[in-house]
C-alpha cells in the first residue's frame, strides 16, 4: 500500500471512529512516513559494537560492590546472624541485615497506587522474619565482587524455622476468591454453563497443569545506587522507571524529583525487570556506606529474589450442540500466590473474549503460599490460558469430527461474548484463512500417527492467540525541535529490545514531517517526562497518544511563535498540518513556513512542548484484543520420545504494523519463549522446603539456536480504528497459543494427550 | 600479570579469584562481554582467546596471562562496523542486544572452526575433509549462546549471510 | 570463592609437588566445572595447580591405539583425524556434550573428573551426602529426574554427567596416573566408584594423583560406532540417558563383538558388560538388542522422577545397536 492510500485509508477510519483524527494520521502529505518499513534499530550499532551500558556497567569512582545471602527457609525467622567473619574478611566495607539497615517504610505493592511498582508489600530487610526461601537477609559490600561473594559465604546464619505452606495441594484447601482479576470482575457467568454442559451433545471436561517459569532475561537484575546528600541516583535496568522512583521515595521517606532513575538499556525484561528487593537494597546500602554500590544477582539470586510465572490448575470444560457451536464454555482453576502480592495470573481472560457460546462461566480462584511474589511473565495470564482452553477446544474438534479451524470459525462471536462490547477490530478468521493457505494445513490428517519420517512421528496442530489490548492512564511527552530541524522527543518510557525508540522515532519524524535521522527519542531516564511501564503491551499506544498530544501542543507553540509575519499568521493548530519540516495550512497548501524558519525569525535555538496522554477511554467502549493464529509442526521421535519444532507460523491480527522488521522480531521472539513453555520450561519448586532446585541456567532450560527453526510470521495489518495509529502492542500476543499448537501437534503425530507442561519426553514413552 | 587485549598489551593487578570477564568488565572497562549467568550456561560472555571462543566466566583470568583476547569491542571501529555486525543489524538478529556480543565472538570463531573442518554433533561424515554451513550445523554449533528475545532466526540469517560460501564468493567477486 | 594460590606446572612431576606442597590443593584444567563449583563453594581449594601445560600430544600409533595427553581439549580430541576415522564414537560423545565454547576450555582430565549436577549437590541449603557425608540426601525424594537409575545406592543416586566418559568406558580406556608414589594405570571404567555409602569418594584416585594421559587400545571395528544422546532439548543439555557403542558383525549376522556404555543413568560411565556378554554370539536383530537391554537394565531401580529412564535406556540401546547393525529401530 503506497503511504498516500494508507493515510487516505487511515483518515477514512478514523472518520468512522469516535477517537480523534489524528490517531489514526500522521503528517498527511507524509513523505517521510516510514511507519510500517523494516527500519534497523537506532540503538543497533552500539549493541553489536558492545558499546550499550547496561545497568551493572556505569562506571563509578569509589564503587562497593555487592552480594547477597538468602534464606534457606520457607518461613520463620532468623535466629542468629554471626558476620563477625565477613565483617573481618579482606575487603569487606560493610555488612547490612535487618538490624543495622536504613529504617524504610513498607513498599507500597503494585496496584495499591497509580505510580506504586514494589512486586511485594513485605518489608524489606527491616525484621527478623522469613516469608520465602530465597528472601536475601543480608548484604555484604565489599571492594571488589570477589571479595564480597567469598564475604557472604562467611556468615553464619541460623534459622528458627515455622510451618510454611509450601505444597500447592495443600494451599488449594484454602483458596481464595480474589475481589478482582487485575482491572476485570473475578467471575463472569452468563447462564447456567454446568447446566448446558451436562445436557449438551457432545462435551469434554479436562484439567491442565501448567508449573512456574522464570522470565531469565539473559541480562542479570543490577542495580548502582548513588547517592548525593538526600538525592538518589539508580542506574537500573528497568521496565517502569517512573513506579521505582515513586516506590522508593515512598520507602525512603523522599520525594518522587529525589530519586533518579537511568536506565536506557534493559537487557531483556519480559516482566521481570519490575521494582524487587535487590534495588531496594542497593540503595539502602549505599546510603549505609555513604558510598556508591553496584549489585548484580547471581543467577541463582534472580531465581530467589525475583518472581516468575505461577504454577496454575486449570478446567476447561465446552459442551457443543451438533452443529459445532457452544452450548457451554468453562473455564475455571487456581494458581498459586501470596499474601503479599497481586498477580493471579489471568488464565481465564481469553475465554472471556474469544468465543461465542449458549452459557459461560469463568472463574478463577488463588492459593496462598510461602514463596518469592510471583509475577507478570510475558503473556501473563494469556499464555498458560490458551494453552488450556486451546488443547480443549482441539479435543472437542476432534469429538465433533470437525477440523479444528473449522470449530472455531463456528464459533466466532458478533460481539464481546461477556462484556457485550462492540469489538473495536477483530479479524481472527481471516488470520486463520490466510495462515492456513500459507502453512498448508489442508496437508494434515485428522488422524493421528499418519505421517512418519524414519524414527519420526509427524504431527500440525493449530490454536488461537489473543492478547488484550491496553493502554496506561499517565504518561506525558515533550518534543523539543531545534533551530536546525531536529527533534529531540521525550518520555521516560522504556525500550528491552521491542524496538520501542526506534518505532517511535519513526512516528515522531512522520508525525512532525521530518526525516528519521533528524529525530531522536529519548527515553529510560525520570528526568524525562513521566513515562507508563513497559507492561501488557501497552507501551506503544500509551507513548504514541502522548506524542500526538504532544505534536498538538507544539504546534500551537509554533503558531504562536511564528506571529503575525508568518504565512501561516492567523491559523488555529487545528487548521494546519505538519509537512516537509514546518507548518501548512491545510486549506491553502501554499501557505507553508518551516520549523526553522519559525525559529530563526522568533531568535530561538529551540522550541518545546509537553502534553500529557488523555485516558484510555477507548478500551471502556470497546473490546479491544490482539488476535493470531499459531501453526505448530512437530516431529516426535517414537523411540524416545524426544519433541522436535520442524515448522512453525504465526499469522497475526494486531492492527497495523509500525516496524515490519522489529515486529517479526517481537512476534518470533514471543513464540520462540512459547516453545521454551510447551516443551522445557519448569522452575522445580521443591515443596519440602520451598525452594527452586534448578536456579541456573543450565538446569532451567531455555530453547537453544537448535530447538528453533525457522519461524514465519505474517499480519493482517488491518489498521484497528480505535488504536493510536491503528497499533497494537505485540510483545506478548506472540507467546500465547503457542503451547496448544505445539500440544496438539505432538497429539497429531502421536495420539497423546498431554495436559500438564512442559511436554517432556518422558510424558510421551 | 599481563595481557593483550584487543590487540593492546595490558597490565591488570587483580584477586587471583577474577574471572577473565570480570577482568575484561571490572578491570580494563571493557563491559561489552556480558555476565549472563556466570555458570558456563548462556555464552554472553563469549570472548576469543587466540581466536578460539571460550566462556570468559569460566576462565580464571591468571590462567590466560600473556594470551591475545579479542572481546566484541575489538571487531571493529565505531562507525566501521564488522560484516558480521552490519548483518546482525540488517537481518535483526538481536532485541535487547545483551547476547549480542557473545553471540558475534561466537559466530566468528565458529566459522572459522568450521574452516578448519572442526566437525559437529550434527555432522553426518566424520570423514568428512570439509564441512558446510548447513541451517542444522550453524544451530549446533550456536547452540551455546542462548537468546531469550529469541533472536535465533535473525541471528541464523546474519551468520549465513557473513559466512556462508556464496557470500564468499560474491565478496571476492 | 576462598581464596587460593596458583601455580602452573609443566609436568606432572612438578604438579604433583605442587599439589603435596598445600593441604587442600586441586589440578585445574580448563577450570570449566571446578570455577563453577568454587564460586558455589562446593569446592574450596586452598591452592590451584594448573595442569593446562601438561602433554596436549595426541599419539596416533602404528598399531591402532592412540594416546591422548590429559591437557588435551575437547574440541582437539573430537576433530583429530585418528579419532574420527577410528573411533567415531569418542568424536561424536565429545561432541554431543556442553558448547563449543566449553568444548574449547575443558580438558580431557578434567572432563573424566568432573563431578555430578544433582540439583541438590549443587544447592548448599539441601542435604547432599556428597557434599556433606553423612547428612542425608534429599534427592531421594526430591527432584531426581536426572539421577541414576543403575549403581545409586540409598545414600546417593548423582549422576556423572560425562559424555567422553561414556566412549571411553566403551573403548576400555586406560589411564595413565602419575602420584607421589609414582605411576600406575588403571582402566577408566575402574576409575569412578559407586557411591555406596561413601558418596564423597568418586574415585580411587589417591591424594593429588593425576591424570597425565589416556590410552585408547586398538579396536578397529570401532570404525562402525556411534554415539546416541537423550535429552530435554535439541542441544546443550545434559544426558537423559545415552549410549555409546561400536558393533563388530560376522558376514553370517552373528555378533562377533560388541562394546555398550551408558550415560546418564549410573553415578559412573557405565559399562553394559552383561548385555555386551549376552550379545557376543547372538544375532543382530533387534530382538536379541531388546534382550541384552533388559538384562542390562534388570537391576535397574527408579526413584521417583526418573524410572522412565529404563525404558528409555532399553529403548536407546536396542536403536543404537539396530542402527549400527544396518538396520532400523
Amino acid at each position: 500500500m503506497s503511504g498516500q492510500m494508507e493515510a487516505r485509508q487511515s483518515a477514512m477510519l478514523a472518520s468512522m471512529s469516535d477517537v480523534p483524527e489524528r490517531w489514526l494520521t500522521t503528517s498527511a502529505r507524509d513523505k517521510h512516513g516510514t511507519l510500517g518499513a523494516p527500519v534497523t534499530r537506532m540503538d543497533g550499532a552500539l549493541k553489536v559494537g558492545g558499546r550499550a551500558r547496561f545497568a551493572a556497567e556505569v562506571p563509578l569512582d569509589g564503587l562497593t560492590y555487592a552480594a547477597v545471602a538468602f534464606s534457606t527457609i520457607a518461613k520463620g525467622r532468623i535466629a542468629a546472624l554471626d558476620t563477625t567473619a565477613a565483617e573481618s574478611a579482606p575487603g569487606v566495607v560493610l555488612v547490612m541485615d535487618y538490624r543495622n539497615a536504613p529504617r524504610l517504610k513498607l513498599p507500597p505493592v503494585m496496584f495499591s497506587a497509580p505510580k506504586a511498582g514494589a512486586q511485594s508489600s513485605l518489608p524489606v530487610m527491616q525484621d527478623e522474619q522469613i516469608h520465602w526461601n530465597g528472601q536475601p537477609v543480608a548484604v555484604v559490600l565489599a571492594e571488589t565482587q570477589e571479595q564480597a561473594d567469598h564475604a557472604v559465604s562467611l556468615l553464619r546464619i541460623s534459622y528458627e524455622a515455622a510451618p510454611a505452606v509450601i505444597s500447592f495441594g495443600a494451599a488449594q484447601q484454602n483458596a481464595r476468591t480474589p475481589e478482582k482479576i487485575l482491572r476485570e470482575p473475578t467471575s463472569v457467568a452468563i447462564g447456567d454453563a454446568e447446566a448446558a454442559l451436562a445436557g449438551a451433545a457432545f462435551k469434554i471436561d479436562l484439567n491442565y497443569r501448567t508449573p512456574r517459569h522464570n522470565h531469565n532475561a539473559i541480562e542479570l537484575h543490577a542495580a548502582t545506587a548513588v547517592w548525593q546528600g538526600d538525592r538518589l541516583t539508580l542506574h537500573d535496568a528497568s521496565q517502569m522507571v517512573n513506579m521505582t522512583s515513586w516506590t522508593i521515595a515512598e520507602m525512603f521517606g523522599l520525594k518522587e524529583a529525589q530519586v533518579h532513575v537511568h536506565s536506557p538499556y534493559v537487557g531483556g525484561g519480559f516482566g521481570g525487570k519490575c521494582l524487587w528487593t535487590h534495588q531496594i537494597l542497593t540503595a539502602a546500602a549505599a546510603r549505609l556506606a555513604g558510598r556508591p554500590v553496584r549489585l548484580t544477582l547471581s543467577r541463582e539470586g534472580v531465581f530467589r529474589a525475583v518472581g516468575g510465572r505461577t504454577t496454575t490448575e486449570q478446567r476447561v470444560a465446552l459442551g457443543a450442540k451438533a452443529d459445532g457451536t457452544l452450548a457451554a464454555l468453562i473455564h475455571t482453576g487456581v494458581a498459586a500466590m501470596t499474601t503479599h502480592n497481586n498477580c493471579p495470573e489471568q488464565f481465564t481472560f481469553p475465554a472471556r473474549h474469544l468465543y461465542a457460546a449458549d452459557t459461560i462461566k469463568v472463574t478463577q480462584q488463588v492459593a496462598d503460599m510461602n514463596m518469592i511474589a510471583n509475577t507478570f511473565m510475558r503473556g501473563p495470564g494469556e499464555s498458560v490460558g490458551t494453552f488450556a482452553l486451546e488443547c480443549a477446544l482441539d479435543e472437542l474438534a476432534e469429538a465433533l469430527q470437525l477440523d479444528p479451524i473449522e470449530l472455531r470459525r463456528r464459533l466466532e462471536p458478533e460481539k464481546d461474548p461477556t462484556s457485550g462490547k462492540a469489538f473495536s477490530a477483530r479479524h481472527l478468521v481471516e488470520a486463520y484463512q490466510r495462515g492456513a493457505a500459507r502453512f498448508g494445513w489442508e496437508k494434515r490428517s485428522a488422524k493421528p500417527g499418519a505421517r512418519r519420517e524414519g524414527e519420526w512421528l509427524l504431527g500440525m496442530g493449530v490454536a488461537t492467540a489473543t492478547y488484550p489490548y491496553y493502554r496506561q492512564p499517565g504518561g506525558a511527552a515533550r518534543i523539543r525541535l531545534t533551530a536546525d530541524g531536529r527533534a529531540f522527543v521525550q518520555m521516560a518510557s522504556h525500550e528491552m529490545g521491542m524496538g520501542t525508540a526506534t518505532v517511535q522515532a519513526q512516528h515522531a519524524a512522520a508525525r512532525l514531517g521530518l526525516p528519521l535521522d533528524h529525530v531522536v527519542f529519548e527515553y529510560g531516564d525520570t528526568d524525562l517526562p513521566p513515562g507508563t511501564l513497559a507492561g501488557g503491551s501497552s507501551q506503544t499506544a500509551s507513548i504514541s497518544v502522548a506524542i500526538i498530544a504532544a505534536t498538538q501542543a507544539l504546534t500551537e507553540e509554533l503558531l504562536r511563535l511564528a506571529g503575525n509575519e508568518s504565512p501561516l499568521a492567523g491559523l488555529s493548530a487545528d487548521e494546519v498540518e505538519t509537512s516537509d519540516g514546518g507548518l501548512r495550512a491545510i486549506a491553502e497548501p501554499d501557505r507553508f513556513e518551516s520549523y526553522a524558519s519559525i525559529l530563526g525569525r522568533a531568535k530561538r535555538d529551540d522550541i518545546s512542548a509537553m502534553a500529557e496522554a488523555p485516558p484510555p477511554s477507548e478500551v471502556q467502549t470497546y473490546s479491544m484484543h490482539s488476535y493470531g493464529v499459531q501453526f505448530c509442526e512437530v516431529k516426535v521421535n517414537e523411540v524416545t520420545g524426544e519433541v522436535r519444532v520442524s515448522r512453525f507460523l504465526g499469522s497475526f491480527d494486531c492492527g497495523r504494523i509500525l516496524n515490519a522488521k522489529t515486529a517479526t522480531s517481537q512476534f518470533k521472539g514471543g513464540i520462540i519463549m512459547g516453545l521454551g513453555l510447551a516443551l522445557m520450561e519448569d522452575a522445580l519448586f521443591d515443596e519440602r522446603s520451598g525452594r527452586i532446585m534448578n536456579p541456573s541456567l543450565a538446569e532451567y532450560h531455555v530453547p537453544v539456536h537448535m530447538d528453533v527453526p525457522e519461524i514465519e510470521v505474517m499480519w493482517t495489518g488491518i489498521p484497528d480504528p480505535k488504536a493510536p495509529l491503528g497499533a497494537h502492542g505485540i510483545g506478548e500476543i506472540g507467546i500465547t497459543g503457542v503451547g496448544a499448537a505445539v500440544a496438539n501437534a505432538v497429539y497429531n503425530a502421536t495420539g497423546r494427550r498431554i495436559r500438564e507442561l512442559p511436554i517432556t519426553l518422558d510424558k510421551l514413552l | 600479570m599481563r595481557f593483550i587485549v584487543n590487540g593492546q598489551h595490558v597490565e591488570a593487578v587483580f584477586d587471583l579469584r577474577t574471572s577473565l570477564l570480570d577482568l575484561l568488565r571490572d578491570h580494563l572497562g571493557l563491559s561489552g562481554s556480558k555476565k549472563g549467568c556466570n555458570q558456563g550456561a548462556c555464552g554472553a560472555c563469549t570472548v576469543l582467546v587466540d581466536g578460539e571462543r571460550i566462556n570468559a566466566c569460566l576462565a580464571l583470568a591468571v590462567q590466560y596471562q600473556d594470551r591475545a583476547i579479542n572481546t566484541v569491542e575489538g571487531l571493529s571501529e565505531p562507525g566501521a562496523l564488522h560484516p558480521l555486525q552490519s548483518a546482525f543489524l540488517e537481518h535483526d538478529g538481536f532485541q535487547c542486544g545483551y547476547c549480542t556480543p557473545g553471540q558475534l565472538c561466537s559466530a566468528i570463531a565458529m566459522a572459522a572452526e568450521l574452516s578448519r573442518g572442526v566437525p559437529s554433533a550434527v555432522t553426518v561424515d566424520l570423514a568428512a575433509e570439509t564441512i558446510a554451513l548447513s541451517h542444522d550445523e550453524l544451530r549446533e554449533r550456536m547452540s551455546g549462546n542462548l537468546c531469550r528475545c529469541g533472536a535465533y532466526n535473525g541471528i541464523v540469517e546474519a551468520i549465513t549471510e557473513t559466512f556462508s560460501p556464496q557470500k564468499s564468493a560474491q565478496e571476492a567477486a | 570463592m576462598t581464596p587460593f594460590t596458583y601455580a602452573r606446572a609443566q609436568d606432572a612431576q612438578t604438579a604433583i609437588q605442587l599439589a603435596g606442597a598445600a593441604p587442600a590443593a586441586r589440578y585445574l584444567g580448563g577450570g570449566t566445572n571446578l570455577v563453577d563449583l568454587m564460586r558455589e563453594t562446593i569446592e574450596t581449594p586452598d591452592a590451584l595447580v594448573d595442569v593446562t601445560g601438561l602433554s596436549q600430544a595426541i599419539e596416533a600409533r602404528d598399531d591402532g591405539s592412540i594416546l591422548i595427553g590429559a591437557a588435551v581439549k575437547n574440541t582437539a580430541l573430537a576433530a583429530h583425524r585418528a579419532v574420527r576415522q577410528h573411533f567415531p564414537l569418542l568424536s561424536r560423545a565429545i561432541l554431543a556434550g556442553a558448547s563449543g565454547q566449553i568444548r574449547n576450555m575443558a580438558t580431557v582430565g578434567g572432563n573424566i573428573l568432573q563431578r555430578t549436577r544433582c540439583l541438590y549437590f549443587y544447592d548448599d541449603a539441601a542435604r547432599c551426602n556428597k557434599r556433606s557425608p553423612g547428612a542425608g540426601c534429599d534427592a531421594r525424594e526430591g527432584f531426581n529426574r536426572m539421577n541414576a537409575i543403575l549403581g545409586a545406592s540409598d545414600a546417593c543416586s548423582a549422576t556423572h554427567p560425562s559424555d567422553m566418559c561414556v566412549a571411553l568406558a566403551a573403548l576400555d580406556a586406560t589411564l595413565h596416573l602419575a602420584g607421589a608414589e609414582g605411576t600406575r594405570r588403571i582402566k577408566l571404567v575402574e576409575l569412578h566408584r559407586l557411591p555406596d555409602d561413601q558418596p564423597d569418594i568418586e574415585t580411587i584416585l589417591r591424594p593429588h594423583e593425576l591424570i597425565t594421559a589416556v590410552e585408547l587400545p586398538a579396536l578397529p571395528f570401532a570404525a562402525r560406532s556411534t554415539y546416541r544422546k537423550v535429552r530435554d532439548r535439541a542441544s546443550y543439555a545434559f544426558a537423559l540417558v545415552s549410549a555409546a557403542a561400536a558393533l563388530d558383525v560376522a558376514a553370517d549376522g552373528t555378533i562377533r563383538d560388541v562394546r555398550l556404555a551408558l550415560g546418564g543413568v549410573a553415578p559412573k560411565p557405565w559399562r553394559a558388560f552383561k548385555a555386551e556378554a549376552m550379545l557376543r554370539g547372538a544375532p543382530a536383530t533387534a530382538a536379541a538388542f531388546r534382550t541384552a537391554a533388559e538384562a542390562e537394565l534388570a537391576e535397574a531401580v527408579g526413584l521417583s522422577g526418573n524410572s522412565f529412564k529404563i525404558e528409555l535406556a532399553k529403548r536407546v540401546i536396542t536403536a543404537t545397536l539396530t542402527e549400527l547393525a544396518g538396520g532400523v529401530a
